[in-house]
């Protein structure tokens, strides 16, 4: 009733290949743009700039670059903590070695970097599939966190080995307070956003899910797999590692290597499997999802009224968040993004079913 | 349809001395053959005679051991995929081999991977060239759902279509390409007699509207008969018979091998 594309008629391919070709969909990102850009800055407070909307946002960023590899062209990959290290450490370096170079250009920078690491580290995909891969990108994980705690060139030879790094100035401003930030990381996800659906919907997308689906068959028709596979781990690997430089920049603003060790390749992971394979806004859902569900949690107790230790409720917040995510998989193991699907599929004729 | 109610070409495909052995076993020995352009060839042969085999060989799935393939005068001891491809060879699979995660669309319209050659940066932002050239070949890619019948569905997921229309859908990705040479593995396998006769039909249309020479493996006695111009039978790997239906119906070893022995 709501959401149909009855009446709606296309009178030209252009139309049709549009990236919202319904109505109702333009509405809705719409909405969610003024909900972004004017509705949260009104209403949030710097807590929550801090721990929710920023961070949602730089993970977001994440897990759409890492849903471009994994959900679109089917390579698995647990080297994601990696390539936001290399974003991360390859700008900094650009900033202090290049002072004249300006952040922007820096974070870009450090996006490329992660793209040639990705690419060398993509190279094996050529060979090896599924698990398999996975372990082995596993290795560049091991790699670049030893990489960036043993060799101190990379963090500027500082005694403790963390890199701490002033508030970033982009075309004269300066991003300090949390609003700021937030506008910084929220508009950065709304460009990479848009370039992350023109491409899966262009050839190089359609050459990426040819591979992901039958790869016999798609170099028979002419993609090479070569290219495919690496071109995959190119932009996938430049999404996060801009979401790297963000995260350290924007949302750390000190870290150490430690920060983005294994852990953060899982929850990367974890985010792009609940949010949807092979799905833009899956990404989003599932950064929302795995970084605000442990904070709910947690405050959760203190607003039912019960009393109980923190270090209880931190126990408890992991086997719930566990349970959850079993649960979860189990109930709709194609993710939140397929739960919004059928959602509309169901809009479509409520409240009249038939 | 016989062949002297048609106009063909010059040979646009000869396989030579083709031997193909996967360790100890050999899939072919010493098969040679020629195609000619515009021609529909059949290649027939008992389960396990190297026919598919023969079609992965033409299109560089597999190397060949020995032999070599000619193909519009261009000598090669093997072809490689996106080699084929480039070249104008398409082709369908016995096992239906559609991207199921894609729409329709989507499955034909990467059959013009090849035709489409935008920029990376125009295709981040859709713009310019890029997005002319998703439009125009949107063109294309809907007469060939127009040609297909397939308006319907164009949206859906392949996953979703029955059997019959998938194969269809493969077809239709296939044509995409533009091919000039279209290989055909069992296109009508675990078809009903309609759907049978749809395909046929589209076969022929093909060949007729766009001139396509067209080498299909098929079971269906009735329809290589009706189809072809020509045909092939492998048996064990070794080609024992190569003729127009009426010499393959009448040919003694064939009959013995394939159609059962005669007493």
């Amino acid at each position: 009733m709501f959401y149909r594309e009855a009446g709606q008629f296309k009178t030209s391919y252009k139309a049709d290949q549009a990236m919202f070709p319904i109505f109702q969909d333009k509405i809705f990102v719409a909405i969610w743009l003024f909900i972004g850009f004017v509705v949260v800055p009104m209403l949030a407070n710097e807590y929550m700039f801090r721990a929710i909307f920023i961070p949602v946002i730089i993970m977001a960023l994440a897990a759409i670059g890492l849903n471009l590899l994994v959900g679109y062209c089917g390579q698995v990959s647990l080297g994601s903590g990696a390539f936001m290290a290399v974003g991360a450490y390859a700008a900094y370096n650009f900033m202090i070695r290049v002072p004249e170079l300006n952040p922007l250009i820096c974070f870009l920078l450090g996006g490329l970097s992660a793209t040639a690491v990705g690419v060398i580290f993509g190279i094996p995909s050529l060979r090896i599939k599924g698990f398999y891969l996975a372990v082995a990108t596993l290795a560049l994980q091991f790699f670049t966190d030893w990489t960036f705690s043993r060799i101190d060139w990379f963090t500027n030879y500082t005694p403790s080995g963390s890199i701490a790094v002033r508030p970033v100035e982009m075309l004269g401003v300066v991003f300090d307070s949390p609003m700021k930030k937030y506008f910084l990381c929220l508009v950065f996800l709304v460009i990479f956003t848009i370039i992350g659906t023109n491409i899966v919907r262009g050839r190089i997308g359609r050459a990426w899910m040819a591979t992901r689906d039958m790869d016999v068959a798609a170099e028979i028709i002419g993609i090479r797999p070569v290219f495919a596979k690496l071109s995959a781990f190119a932009v996938s690997s430049f999404f996060i590692g801009v979401a790297g430089a963000l995260w350290a920049f924007v949302h750390l603003g000190s870290w150490e290597p430690l920060a983005f060790d294994i852990n953060l390749s899982f929850s990367i992971l974890f985010m792009v499997i609940i949010g949807g394979l092979g799905s833009i806004v899956g990404g989003m859902l599932g950064a929302a999802f795995i970084t605000l569900l442990p904070l709910f949690l947690n405050q959760l107790p203190v607003w039912l009224g019960i009393n109980i230790s923190t270090a209880m409720i931190s126990h408890l917040e992991f086997m719930i968040f566990g349970a959850l995510i079993i649960f979860f998989l189990a109930v709709e193991p194609l993710g939140l993004a397929r739960i919004w699907q059928i959602t509309k599929e169901k809009l479509r004729l409520w409240p009249f079913p038939h | 349809m016989n062949d002297t109610d048609r106009k063909l070409g010059p040979t646009i495909l000869q396989v030579e001395g083709i031997s193909l052995a996967f360790g100890g076993v050999k899939a072919l020995t010493n098969i040679s053959f020629e195609v000619k352009e515009h021609e529909i060839l059949a290649i027939i042969g008992p389960n396990g005679a190297g026919k598919s085999s023969m079609l992965n060989v033409i299109n560089g799935v597999y190397h060949p051991n020995a032999g070599s393939i000619t193909y519009k005068g261009n000598v090669r001891q093997q072809m490689k995929p996106h080699e084929a491809a480039s070249q104008g060879i398409a082709r369908t699979f016995q096992n239906i081999a559609l991207f199921k995660g894609m729409s329709v669309l989507d499955n034909i319209m990467t059959g013009r991977t090849l035709k489409m050659n935008a920029g990376f940066l125009a295709q981040c932002l859709y713009i310019g060239s890029a997005r002319n050239e998703e439009i125009e070949h949107r063109k294309k890619v809907e007469e060939i759902i127009d040609f297909l019948q397939i308006q319907s569905i164009r949206k859906t997921p392949v996953g979703r279509l029955p059997y019959g229309l998938q194969k269809r859908v493969e077809l239709g990705r296939a044509l995409a390409a533009e091919p000039e040479l279209l290989l055909l593995d069992e296109p009508m396998a675990g078809m009903n007699i309609e759907e049978k006769e749809d395909m046929s039909r589209f076969i022929l249309d093909v060949n007729d509207e766009f001139g396509t020479t067209i080498v299909l493996i098929e079971h269906d006695m009735g329809v290589v008969m009706d189809l072809s111009d020509r045909i092939v039978v492998l048996d064990y790997g070794k080609k024992i018979g190569d003729g127009t239906p009426t010499e393959i119906r009448n040919n003694k070893e064939v009959i013995d091998a394939y159609l059962g022995v005669s007493d």
